[in-house]
């Protein structure tokens, strides 16, 4: 045991006096190699006309570019085969735009490789920070500039300035309101009313539950929105309002959202959803009638339309809400009531 | 003489009739002709998925009631007879020639009414409204089959197929029945006009020229991306691979 420690004890004092060398060698600069275009004259001709011939190339791509700009039709087309039909002015001034600026930073790579000074130069860092003189004197003089302009004695200069710039920046708050006006309850409510017709989405057409067969899928919008958005001169209504009808074969229905045995919210098997997935708000009609599955293409949130339209992958956090539907005296699909919910994805002051 | 002409007129009638009937025979005899050669060809090449009475099993749908539309459509493709079971019936060599199919899809249509196959008049799109078929499109086609109709991937492996190389009578036919995952577009809701519609505007982005070079599959960020990242970055660093290499 003392004999174990003796020997590590032993060799701890040895290698405090015997400095190793490095791991691995410092391997210096290499030695310095003359190029051929140092050595031989004719080789520094030779790369001088390869520099010469870059840049006049790079020249003769910049006069091709303006001869295309002119004379290439806009709407010429080249056949190549495998890729289609490309536009020939695009293709001709991408190349030569590109070809001139190509062939410059390839004349200067190899201008400086091959026949500016060729030799290695070693530059030592030094310190980033100033030298203590320096920046002895530069706190002098703030301290000098601050008491020349009697800032700590003019209180009445002071307060003022700092109030006048502390309200300078409120303009920048107070322009945000262009971003406005603010939304007021329309993130809540939709057009949609009870007795109001789904049309078709783009055709305006009303929709009767027959049109509708098993494993079908119907973009819907409510009869009001043509008129709505003529009005607001904008896509809001659209993008909010939309919604899909689909019928399943009544016993692939395992859940609904509502309704009773009585006033159920699917009517023959025919129900309707909002097109607005609750994620960030894509219309999503990519449905797949044989596991009534409902993707969104953005972001493969998926429902099960068979089950509540329950998120059954993806980033949704809710389903999509259910409309609930009827026939109205003329036999066309209505809204029983309006949606019970806000559509499309979660806002802030959302519960 | 009045017994004469009426004679006569009654003959010119039975002629006429008789003929009209024997047309009308000829047609049924036809496409009796065509159910029957249909059955035989359905029970050696369908049936055993099928169900001898095309009523499905578990291995495969029901074809009562899917018409003459659905059974064309899946034949002339070559999604049908299928190969090995799978998510989806992809598209390969066609098995059976024009008769055969039209035997096959006769058959079909004789076990129940369903939708039929489209005629010419219903493919003729020359006057189909461009602008609204790409309004029809935009809302009902491109979420599965891409803004330029190159298709995309559905879930669980399944996917909705190109249709830069579909027939008018195809896209038709696959709106009208839709195959496999995809909805079913009714008259009703898409009508024949609609239809036609759509028709012309898929042909119409089939012919559109690409002013920005080549498309890359028309499939948007993901493909353009990885050309990018891939492609641009390996010429980045041959460059800065020459630049640094050393002179001798």
């Amino acid at each position: 045991m003392s004999d174990t420690d003796n020997a590590i004890a032993g060799e701890t004092g040895s290698s405090t006096q015997v400095v190793k060398p490095p791991f691995v060698a410092n391997p210096d600069l290499p030695p310095h190699g003359a190029r051929r275009t140092d050595v031989d004259p004719k080789a520094a001709k030779r790369a001088e006309h390869q520099v010469a011939t870059c840049f006049g190339l790079s020249a003769l791509a910049t006069v091709a570019f303006c001869i295309c700009y002119v004379q290439i039709p806009i709407d010429a087309y080249l056949p190549i085969p495998f890729f289609g039909a490309w536009s020939a002015s695009n293709l001709a001034l991408g190349l030569t735009f590109g070809l001139a600026a190509f062939f410059i930073g390839v004349g200067a790579i190899q201008w400086a490789k091959k026949l500016m000074f060729g030799g290695e130069v070693t530059q030592m860092r030094h310190p980033l920070a100033s030298p203590p003189e320096a920046r002895e004197e530069a706190l002098e003089q703030f301290w000098a500039g601050a008491d020349e302009s009697g800032f700590a004695q003019r209180k009445i200069v002071r307060r003022s300035l700092l109030m006048a710039m502390s309200l300078f920046p409120i303009p920048l708050i107070v322009i945000l309101r262009d971003l406005g006006p603010l939304p007021s309850d329309s993130l809540y409510t939709t057009l949609w009313r009870p007795g109001m017709r789904v049309v078709l989405d783009p055709t305006e057409a009303p929709v009767r539950p027959s049109d509708i067969p098993v494993g079908g899928i119907v973009s819907g919008m409510p009869s009001v929105l043509p008129a709505v958005q003529e009005e607001q001169g904008t896509l809001n209504a659209r993008a909010k309002d939309v919604v899909i009808l689909v019928r399943l074969a009544p016993e692939d229905i395992k859940s609904q959202q509502g309704g009773t045995s009585s006033q159920p919210w699917d009517y023959q098997g025919i129900m309707c959803f909002s097109k607005i997935c609750t994620h960030v708000g894509c219309p999503i009609a990519l449905y797949e009638q044989r596991t009534h599955h409902l993707l969104c293409p953005c972001h493969q949130s998926t429902f099960d339309l068979a089950d509540s339209a329950n998120v059954v992958f993806g980033p949704a956090a809710r389903r999509l809400p259910q409309l609930p539907i009827t026939v109205d005296a003329e036999g066309f699909i209505v809204a029983q009531t309006a949606f019970d919910q806000p559509v499309g994805p979660s806002f802030w002051e959302r519960a | 003489m009045l017994l004469i002409v009426l004679a006569m007129l009654g003959v010119v009638y039975a002629a006429v009739g008789q003929a009209t009937t024997a047309d009308a025979a000829t047609d049924t005899a036809a496409t009796q002709a065509q159910v029957t050669a249909g059955h035989k060809l359905f029970q050696e090449g369908c049936s055993s998925c099928h169900g001898l009475g095309a009523q499905g099993t578990q291995n495969a749908p029901t074809l009562i009631g899917v018409g003459s539309a659905a059974a064309d459509f899946q034949l002339s493709t070559g999604r049908m007879p299928l190969a090995v079971p799978g998510v989806q019936a992809p598209e390969k060599k066609i098995q059976y020639n024009d008769t055969q199919i039209a035997a096959l899809a006769a058959f079909v249509a004789s076990l129940s009414p369903g939708p039929q196959i489209p005629t010419a008049k219903d493919l003729d799109y020359a006057g189909a409204d461009l602008a609204l078929g790409g309004q029809i499109f935009r809302t009902n086609c491109t979420q599965c089959h891409n803004f330029a109709g190159a298709g995309g991937a559905l879930s669980q492996g399944a996917y909705a197929p190109n249709l830069m190389s579909a027939s008018p009578q195809e896209i038709y036919e696959a709106m009208l029945t839709g195959p496999e995952n995809m909805p079913v577009f009714s008259d009703q809701t898409l009508t024949p006009s609609d239809k036609q519609a759509v028709i012309k505007f898929i042909e119409n982005i089939r012919t559109e020229p690409n002013p920005g070079g080549w498309s890359l599959g028309s499939v948007g960020p993901v493909s353009e991306g990885l050309f990018v990242w891939i492609g641009g970055l390996l010429a980045l660093i041959a460059a800065a691979v020459w630049i640094g290499a050393k002179v001798r």
